[in-house]
């Protein structure tokens, strides 16, 4: 078990023959992932690392299943390529496309119950069960099979925490990045109700960072809904008001979306918030095997 | 990126909103020029980003010509909340009979932009949802589907106007078609915010936009080349930037280079912890080459003196071994004395230390892990910042690097 990716997973990639894509595809290949198809208008019988490549999502659906696509597309077309991946019937789209208008991102997030599809991202590095599947950008060797789920913010923050867990010895079961934009899709409290659900999953690591209020509201929830272990980093403990910080949605806007009232919020609920991302490795590992003894 | 209040008026005009007939000075002289043509009462009003300007002196009304000059005068040598006035806004006078608030913005909870309107304008929406929650009228705006009619009469309704209110009927109409501009304008010019406050009724019975506060995408500029960002005031944010990097200027004295916007904000954190202060955030971003990491150095020593440099990077796809040849290369070619702690892990990581060793750059040393380096790096800064002014870092330009 895993969470919305395992090796049944066939992933098409948009965005193929573009530097990023083509790049990318390689990697997912060379991490086992069953890459089925890729898309660029204009470029249908080429193949990218014998991926066979399509003008439209439409018609790479008509010759072969996929059921995950996995976006590269440059950010003046990414909303296009996320309601083209909608309307042919992919449920599960995770858009890497960094700098997407906000406008853009909304129109596509109204669009997107109406297909019954889910989002990862924008702006993200994608998500990865460990020796199964990788859709995405997530650096795979670094990654080992195990019980920890993740679910992040932050990209390097993911790779920081998930090294510390592979050389303890705490392989993970998947690892999610959401994406530091305002307007983005799956969010902590969806990925923590499938932690919670998946049978091999035994705690999670929850990294946040400063702006907006996911953070609080994934707080309540793990207080009221969650039986795993889960243990969470807050950063931006440092950062100036009104400023982005890098990610578009890391911005304190007044005094909504601190680092500080984050941190406070989980640990009132209960959850341990580590100082820094190698003290929430070692949180995980201690709550897991605390949970597996008793 | 936040417009001035005269660039948001500029677009709240060509969008239908109705704003008074207003003149941009920047001198006391071209204020009671402007006064001449709008008066006999103005407004003049200071144009800074920063908010609390009314509370600052930065907003007077005047109504002859020589108090016009003098209140321009006095706004212009004032500084607010750090940002020097450089320009004013002279606008014709209003009575206002009563003052109201509407904004459209993004909401991160409906993932998509939000109407808000209250009856108490002039105040600060924040403190007024704490005071009288159900003062405020917010409904979300479908983006496919646009701001609705019954949503307009919703908002129209909350407005209460009474027969005692000036204008009749007319202020409802009114009113409600400055809500429909004003969501034109927000998805027209992929605004993040469009706020009037305060949306005023005249004792004329007129319904004026008396302020505007507008945010523009700024990841949408490509469709709007006539809004023009203002360049940054901060040297190092503006070199960095014209490298693609995400550069926050900041006022400590450790300088930070890492890989994520994540990681260099908890690099930040983590030495403030252990007593430091960063001097800046630079993410230099996933699959940084070699060049990426030179430039991010170049910028962090545009700027003022720094007791110390930390580098924190950690592989994901980006190889180390890249980022230490940038590094190697800015080093020798900024001849940058100032100590430099880095700190590489990840992908390439050993290449990356073999590059650095192979250096021998008597200034760096390398840490083995992020604990390890945010320790290094606060103690050599306070040992530097102890030790006689002369001593600090002193970076020399190498020749001819600024052409």
């Amino acid at each position: 078990m895993s969470i919305l990716i395992d090796n049944a997973s066939r992933v098409l990639v948009q965005g193929i023959t573009g530097r990023e894509g083509a790049f990318h595809t390689g990697r997912m290949l060379a991490s086992g992932t069953n890459v089925v198809a890729g898309v660029t208008p204009g470029h249908t019988g080429e193949t990218v690392d014998g991926v066979p490549v399509f003008d439209s999502v439409h018609e790479a659906v008509a010759h072969i299943r996929a059921d995950v696509a996995v976006i590269f597309v440059p950010a003046p077309r990414a909303r296009d390529a996320l309601f083209e991946a909608a309307d042919a019937g992919i449920k599960l789209i995770i858009c890497i496309t960094e700098g997407i208008p906000v406008r853009d991102m909304a129109e596509v997030m109204a669009h997107l119950p109406r297909r019954e599809a889910r989002l990862i991202g924008p702006n993200c590095p994608g998500l990865i069960t460990p020796a199964r599947c990788s859709a995405g950008i997530m650096p795979s060797e670094i990654f080992m099979p195990g019980a920890a789920g993740v679910v992040s913010r932050s990209g390097t923050l993911t790779y920081e925490v998930v090294h510390e867990l592979t050389q303890a010895g705490i392989g993970q079961s998947t690892a999610v990045g959401m994406g530091g934009d305002a307007v983005h899709g799956i969010g902590f409290i969806e990925c923590l109700t499938l932690f919670e659900a998946d049978r091999e999953t035994e705690g999670v690591a929850l990294i946040g960072e400063i702006g907006g209020d996911d953070e609080e509201r994934a707080a309540q929830f793990i207080h009221d809904h969650m039986t795993k272990p889960v243990v969470a980093y807050v950063a931006g403990h440092s950062a100036p008001p009104g400023r982005r910080m890098g990610h578009a949605g890391a911005i304190v806007e007044g005094t909504s979306g601190t680092a500080a009232t984050k941190a406070a919020a989980l640990e009132a609920a209960g959850i341990p918030v580590a100082a820094s991302p190698s003290e929430l490795a070692r949180l995980l590992g201690e709550a897991i095997k605390r949970r597996r003894t008793t | 990126m936040d417009l001035l209040e005269h660039q948001g008026k500029q677009l709240f005009a060509e969008a239908g909103l109705p704003v008074l007939p207003s003149v941009v000075a920047r001198t006391p002289q071209e204020a009671r020029r402007a006064a001449g043509q709008l008066g006999p009462r103005v407004c003049v009003k200071a144009q800074t980003k920063t908010g609390g300007r009314g509370k600052a002196g930065g907003i007077r009304v005047c109504g002859t010509a020589v108090e016009v000059e003098a209140a321009a005068a006095d706004i212009l040598a004032m500084t607010i909340h750090g940002h020097p006035v450089e320009a004013l806004l002279v606008e014709r006078a209003v009575d206002i009979a009563r003052e109201l608030y509407l904004a459209i913005t993004v909401s991160r909870e409906v993932r998509g932009p939000m109407l808000i309107f209250a009856r108490e304008g002039g105040v600060d929406i924040e403190e007024l949802a704490k005071r009288a929650p159900d003062a405020i009228v917010r409904r979300p705006i479908d983006p496919l589907l646009g701001l609705l009619e019954y949503q307009v009469r919703d908002v129209v309704d909350a407005a209460a106007f009474g027969p005692d209110d000036p204008g009749g009927t007319g202020a409802g109409k009114a009113l409600a078609e400055a809500a429909r501009s004003l969501w034109r304008l927000y998805r027209d010019r992929d605004c993040t915010l469009a706020e009037v406050n305060p949306l005023v009724l005249t004792t004329g019975g007129e319904v004026i936009c008396l302020d505007s506060k507008v945010t523009v995408d700024e990841n949408a500029f490509y469709r709007h080349p006539d809004v023009v960002p203002p360049p940054p005031e901060d040297d190092r944010e503006a070199k960095a930037r014209a490298a693609g990097l995400a550069f926050v200027p900041l006022d400590g004295d450790i300088g930070v280079i890492g890989n994520g916007a994540g990681l260099v904000m908890s690099t930040i954190d983590q030495i403030a912890g252990a007593g430091g202060r960063a001097a800046d955030f630079c993410d230099i971003g996933g699959g940084a080459r070699s060049e990426v990491a030179q430039a991010a150095l170049e910028a962090l020593f545009a700027g003022p003196p720094v007791a110390a440099v930390l580098v924190n990077i950690f592989g994901g796809i980006t190889r180390c071994e890249d980022v230490a040849r940038g590094l190697v290369e800015a080093i020798k070619a900024a001849r940058v004395d100032a100590p430099v702690v880095v700190r590489l892990d990840g992908n390439a990581a050993e290449e990356g230390h073999a590059v650095l060793e192979a250096a021998a750059l008597p200034n760096v040393t390398l840490a083995l892990d992020p604990d390890e380096a945010v320790r290094l790096v606060v103690d050599i800064a306070r040992k530097r910042a102890a030790a006689p002014a002369a001593e600090t870092a002193v970076v020399a330009p190498p020749d001819g690097a600024e052409a």
